[in-house]
């Protein structure tokens, strides 16, 4: 792997000196796994975990039309009350998902939006080309943040060892902090199905963050063990479980389409689909017989086929499990074969997310 | 009984042993650090014919699946069960009781031109 040409993070010579296996992962240089992915899953579950996630991206959103803009271009309703967070798609005219990001209310004109690695050029060339006629500021602030996210029923007591006031954050909230000499935020959310914080600070702080996490026995985890924890919590990954061609209501996010506020971009195209009802869903399977199941997999029943798995994977807690988009007739338990490696291995649809989330 | 140092080598990773005709399989060290833990070994069934190079196994890991190829011709004989319950065998003991598979050879020649551990070992340095 030419690693040269490859985007590092500030954390990338700290992950490396913990082991890390680094892999090419949209451009990044990232870890896959440490020592072991299990290790790394058991451990968010049951303790805690930290993750690099600097490469996502930080967009500020400023101005006398923040709020509106932001109302405009996202399918929910977001919060202008600080220090309030709100999970929402951003799509386009044809109602088509472009990313999903949490957009954080710092003050009614000023707001923080977090959005996908992957997706940072696309979503600023986006927020640009929509923002014409709004009073409105865009700034592209990705490159200076470095951002760790603390995950597991731990914790919240390994940040409040370095965040006053942690404990109390609601869920879904944003604070601003000083840490190791810098200014930066934390926030009450993740990725993984359990309580936790993302910590955002300059590159040079954050790596102060890593260390002393580390010191205090947290251990660090690779992007596979956040694939695992994501799927089982029922979390959409853009870009694998949508690809640009669906919908919130096809990709089983239907809650966060609010039709009935002012008008947003897809609105229109939104509620037509909602009128004329869905052919195809983003479905959850659970394997009845050993096997892994993987993108790709097709899904039968009957002998007919119903689908096409985005995502699937191993699962300590339930053993092989997936999501894929399947014809919307097929019924919560309905018995299914999802074909892996030319054989077809039984499983029956569930519905998600797979583990019962703490948060 | 196999070891790293008394077996052969294919450059796909599998490690062969050799005894009254029948060729033990399983993964190299290497192989298996590099597969990760491994949550599931589908196994090939006993009486299938493979020939050399040819794909008869898939070992899972959380995060891929893997290819397995016979590195000799012959019949299927015999599988280890021992994987299916329990599949991290296979990273505790790639080279022992981690094995997966014996053939009944049935081109010996085929298992002398595999690789000793020495020149396996330098395909990984490359």
């Amino acid at each position: 792997m030419n690693t040269e040409s490859l985007k590092k993070t500030p954390l990338c010579a700290a992950c490396i000196e913990a082991g890390g296996k680094m892999v090419d992962f949209h451009g990044w240089f990232l870890p896959v796994q440490f020592d072991s992915i299990l290790a790394e899953h058991k451990a968010v579950r049951t303790s805690a975990g930290m993750f690099d996630v600097s490469h996502m991206g930080q967009v500020w959103v400023e101005g006398k039309d923040a709020w509106k803009f932001l109302q405009y271009i996202n399918t929910n309703n977001i919060k202008n009350v600080p220090p309030k967070g709100t999970y929402s798609h951003i799509v386009n005219e044809q109602g088509h998902i472009i990313d999903d990001a949490i957009s954080f209310c710092i003050a009614p004109d000023k707001f923080l939006v977090v959005v996908n690695a992957a997706c940072i050029d696309i979503d600023v060339a986006w927020f640009n080309k929509q923002a014409v006629g709004f009073d409105v500021k865009i700034t592209n602030d990705s490159d200076n943040w470095g951002m760790i996210a603390l995950q597991g029923p731990k914790a919240l007591e390994y940040a409040a060892a370095l965040i006053e006031g942690v404990k109390q954050m609601p869920r879904f909230t944003i604070k601003s902090i000083e840490l190791f000499g810098a200014n930066g935020y934390v926030t009450r959310t993740g990725y993984t199905g359990e309580d936790g914080v993302e910590i955002m600070l300059p590159p040079r702080a954050i790596i102060h963050v890593w260390d002393a996490l580390k010191k205090a026995g947290v251990k660090p985890c690779g992007l596979g063990a956040r694939d695992v924890l994501r799927l089982e919590a029922g979390y959409l990954l853009n870009g694998v479980d949508a690809t640009g061609v669906q919908t919130p209501y096809e990709a089983n996010c239907g809650w966060v389409v609010k039709l009935d506020k002012d008008y947003f971009i897809g609105q229109d195209a939104l509620i037509a689909q909602k009128t004329a009802g869905l052919e195809q869903r983003l479905t959850g399977f659970v394997l009845t017989a050993p096997g892994v199941p993987r993108e790709g997999c097709k899904v039968f029943k009957d002998g007919v086929e119903k689908g096409v798995l985005t995502s699937g994977t191993f699962s300590p807690l339930f053993k092989g499990i997936a999501v894929g988009y399947a014809d919307t007739d097929l019924k919560e338990g309905d018995v299914v074969e999802i074909e892996i490696h030319g054989r077809k291995i039984p499983a029956k649809k569930v519905k998600t997310p797979f583990y019962q989330n703490r948060v | 009984m196999h070891n790293a140092e008394n077996s052969k080598y294919a450059k796909t990773h599998e490690w062969a042993y050799l005894e009254n005709g029948v060729v033990t399989v399983g993964i190299s060290e290497y192989a298996q650090q590099e597969i990760g833990d491994i949550v599931f070994v589908d196994l090939p069934k006993t009486g299938t014919q493979v020939t050399a190079g040819q794909n008869c196994c898939v070992i899972e890991s959380v995060k891929s699946a893997s290819e397995i190829y016979a590195p000799v011709s012959g019949e299927i004989v015999e599988v280890n069960e021992a994987v299916n319950a329990d599949p991290a065998l296979v990273n505790r003991a790639a080279h022992g009781d981690g094995w997966l598979f014996k053939i009944k050879a049935s081109k010996p020649e085929e298992y002398e031109a595999l690789l000793d551990l020495k020149a396996y070992k330098e395909t990984l340095d490359k």
